[in-house]
């Protein structure tokens, strides 16, 4: 599809600075302003809006999952949806956020949904909805990386992002929703799965 | 400074990049695309500059390009850039870039190749220096992706005003 010009590929290139370069906090949330104003310039609701962000946010799971997998699990994929799901919580959550998730619980109603809560995710810290656009939640480019580090994986999934209202703190928290498409396959899959 | 991880600024920025192209056909209207964002994203950023700088005013444009290069470039992308090949009246200079983290893990396909990757750069810093009066032409004249070895932004001093304060001091 692509051809590639260059006589060193990108895929050969070292891993020079592994992971270890920052950045300062407030260029990322210049891009991310900007990112959110253009699609809001070229959609007409939130819904729409809300797509478009989880679409800019799935290119990048899809990438950090090979990053991280190649980086910090010694070249292992998880296989199963619970390690998957793990890996989701901790280690990429670490390398995003510098800290493991709140949370991570199954809804009570359905056993193929899944539950990670987390409070002041830097990337919406300088984002403020203004109220005529009720529940849209700038989050839903985190939604969207995390979607695209399930699929990935192979544990297709629709994700979304929510803020539900805690007692005793001023901010709601955000709690990414996942819902698995074809639970019963990927459970059966894992039935296959020796060991 | 709150500082984050590197990788998820390069990815975004890539991830954006992507939904421009699949917006837009031509690879010359991403290019303007990129410049826009840029500039409001330089007018902004001036302020953050200035506040936690706390530098006085720059006496001349040697002085702004050489703090956008020490200064600018360290504080937002924490890397720093060279100025030289200044021309005969100080007007024009280049930053040179060894390393610029918006590029990391990218490579630009054949059908691409008129792609100004790292077009919002150039944009930022016309919008940053516009905010002080200053009115520059910013391009990219080297770039890495395109097969050369380091980046090298020209920068180009047009013209350049005093304050002018909104109100008379007559009324």
């Amino acid at each position: 599809m692509f051809q590639s010009r260059g006589s060193v590929g990108i895929v050969d290139k070292p891993f020079s600075r592994q992971g270890k370069q920052e950045v300062a906090l407030s260029s990322f949330s210049y891009l991310f302003g900007e990112v959110v104003q253009y699609c809001q310039s070229r959609v007409s609701n939130i819904g729409e809006l809300e797509r478009k962000l989880d679409e800019v946010g799935y290119g990048v799971g899809l990438r950090l999952l090979e990053v991280l997998c190649y980086r910090e699990r010694a070249q292992r994929r998880e296989t199963r949806l619970l390690d998957m799901l793990k890996f989701v919580h901790s280690t990429l959550w670490k390398y995003l956020f510098g800290r493991q998730a709140r949370d991570l619980e199954q809804s009570n109603t359905a056993e193929d949904e899944y539950m990670i809560s987390d409070s002041d995710l830097f990337v919406t810290k300088y984002v403020s909805v203004p109220r005529e656009m009720g529940h849209f939640n700038p989050a839903a480019f985190v939604a969207g990386v995390v979607r695209g580090v399930l699929e990935g994986a192979g544990f297709p999934a629709r994700v979304t992002a929510h803020y539900v209202p805690v007692k005793d703190q001023a901010r709601p928290k955000t709690v990414i929703l996942m819902k698995f498409q074809h639970y019963s396959a990927i459970m059966q899959r894992e039935q296959r799965i020796p060991g | 400074m709150e500082m984050i991880n590197a990788e998820i600024f390069t990815l975004t920025y890539g991830s954006m990049v992507r939904q421009l192209i699949a917006d837009h056909e031509d690879v010359e209207e991403v290019n303007a695309q990129l410049d826009k964002m840029g500039f409001s994203i330089g007018q902004r950023l001036i302020d953050e500059y200035l506040a936690k700088s706390k530098t006085q005013r720059c006496s001349d444009f040697r002085e702004t390009a050489d703090r956008i290069a020490k200064v600018g470039f360290k504080m937002f992308l924490n890397t720093t850039a060279t100025v030289a090949n200044w021309n005969a009246e100080g007007t024009e200079c280049s930053l040179i870039l060894e390393d610029n983290p918006l590029t990391d893990f990218v490579e630009l396909p054949e059908q691409l190749g008129a792609l100004k990757y790292s077009n919002l750069l150039c944009g930022v810093i016309r919008g940053a220096l516009e905010m002080v009066n200053m009115d520059v032409e910013c391009a990219f004249v080297r770039d890495v992706l395109r097969g050369d070895d380091v980046y090298e932004i020209r920068l180009k001093l047009l013209s350049s005003s005093t304050e002018a304060y909104p109100f008379k001091d007559d009324d």
